[in-house]
């Protein structure tokens, strides 16, 4: 337990795992939906310093890592057409779509640029009016409310160059979907605090009830990680479901209303491709009726394009935590973060990612060393 | 893009009836907007995702949180650095605001 020194409270964290030990008598799988989450669990260690009875499951949480291969490929079509500014998050431009990414469509002049907010992509069309400005709008609920925020503001302004293609994910479908699974062996979910922030906890309290599963809404320093896992121990340890939430710091139970408000005026929910995994019902946002002339699939007439996945990727199974990213044939060597077969392997907070960077190869090798803290957001 | 950052808020003001902050990312200063935090002063410290602020935090909270972002190197990367064909980060200010 020597890298416990190197929490930042390691007399709390010792506590915390000395806890989970006390309390856990049988084996427990438990699901950190959050791709931040997992971030945090694998740089410091912590599935490896919990008791052997405890396994940590890394769920779908990276809107990166699920964006379907589709909308991949329509992303990089538009792209490619002339006069055409692509705005994007950074971490998308990396992730392979059928036969390329965004960054050779760059590399072949492709006019792609990486934006920090969506309202950077605004002033873009605001001004480079000769051009059409596209955002690529992924992300879950966390996202969303910015995204949305950015189309609001774009018709305020009377902006008919600016467009957007809306690839949004729901995390309460994914855990139904993945609670309903046959093959399902997750007992108990810590949940996102930071879709969470944004959406409240109401919506998790059905699944808790409908489906017997303890969900903790979580945050992301390794304290939180660790605060969320005792507790859903404890409920299962006792046999209760209950959703509790240990990020009250930053979550409440309405959630920001003005973000809701945004998103519910922007944005409708659909049916979402998720990459992998398959399509899931009502797991996404698109576009609203309302703003269907800021629809950059109909105005570049995409719509209709349809990819299928690679079979070599086996991220789906990742997702769903049926097997570890090391137990892939393609980990590590077909697939590398430099030249990634699946998107789970591309954004830093993919599980299949952050194994290889932490040198996770087998579940028995020396814990990685404690250092540090993410504050996730998806 | 799914991290989120606490910074402090050195400036507030109105752009076309939105509440947006100058927020200071420990050295790195970006313009995020406040319409679903508006409830926040200069000087106070908040959580940022892709340029909204989501929530207030304490300032040790943030401070940690900071401190620990810059030593991982993440901060260049989720405050607008772009990825390179070779695969480093480079900065792409210029880019986004032409």
């Amino acid at each position: 337990m020597k890298y416990l020194d190197e929490f930042n409270d390691p007399v709390v964290a010792r506590q915390l795992f000395a806890e989970i030990e006390r309390i856990t008598t049988r084996p427990w799988a438990i699901m950190e939906v959050c791709g931040g989450q997992t971030h945090s669990i694998i740089r410091n260690g912590i599935d490896q310093l919990l008791p052997d009875d405890i396994h940590l499951i890394h769920g779908p949480g990276c809107p990166v890592c699920v964006t379907p291969v589709g909308m991949l490929d329509k992303a990089l079509d538009i792209a490619s057409q002339p006069g055409v500014i692509f705005c994007s998050f950074g971490d998308m431009l990396r992730v392979p779509g059928t036969s390329r990414d965004l960054f050779q469509v760059k590399s072949e002049g492709g006019d792609v640029r990486v934006v920090y907010s969506p309202l950077d992509a605004v002033k873009l069309a605001e001004d480079h009016p000769d051009r059409e400005v596209v955002f690529f709008a992924i992300g879950f609920e966390t996202t969303a409310p910015a995204n949305a925020m950015a189309v609001h503001q774009a018709r305020q302004r009377g902006l008919t160059n600016f467009s957007v293609l809306v690839s949004h994910v729901l995390v309460p479908p994914a855990i139904e979907a993945i609670v309903s699974s046959p093959t399902n062996r997750v007992d108990g979910f810590l949940a996102a605090g930071h879709v969470c922030s944004i959406m409240g906890t109401r919506q998790y309290g059905p699944l808790v009830e409908q489906h017997g599963v303890p969900i903790v809404v979580t945050g992301f320093e390794p304290l939180d990680v660790l605060e969320g896992i005792r507790r859903v121990v404890a409920q299962l340890e006792v046999g209760t479901a209950e959703l509790e939430n240990a990020y009250s710091r930053v979550v409440t139970e309405a959630g920001n209303v003005a973000a809701q408000q945004m998103v519910e005026d922007v944005f409708e929910v659909c049916d979402r491709q998720w990459r992998g995994i398959g399509e899931i019902p009502l797991s996404g946002w698109r576009l609203s009726p309302r703003y269907a002339d800021f629809d950059a699939e109909a105005r570049f007439h995409v719509a209709t394009m349809d990819s299928p996945e690679s079979s070599r990727c086996r991220s789906g199974e990742v997702l769903q935590g049926l097997i570890k990213p090391h137990e892939c044939e393609a980990f590590g060597t077909e697939c590398t973060p430099r030249r990634p077969l699946g998107a789970t392997m591309v954004s830093g907070e993919g599980a299949c990612a952050a194994y290889h960077q932490y040198r996770r190869l087998d579940v028995t090798a020396d814990p990685v060393p404690v250092t540090l803290s993410g504050v996730g957001g998806g | 893009m799914c991290l989120a950052v606490p910074g402090q808020i050195v400036d507030i003001r109105e752009d076309r009836g939105t509440r947006m902050a100058t927020i200071d990312f420990d050295g790195i200063r970006k313009e995020i907007c406040l319409a679903y935090l508006p409830d926040v002063d200069v000087g106070d410290y908040a959580i940022v995702h892709v340029g909204f602020a989501i929530s207030k935090i304490d300032e040790a909270s943030a401070l940690e949180t900071l401190a620990m972002f810059k030593e991982l190197g993440v901060l260049d990367e989720e405050l607008g650095a772009s990825i390179d064909d070779d695969g480093d980060h480079d900065a792409i200010g210029e880019q986004v605001s032409p």
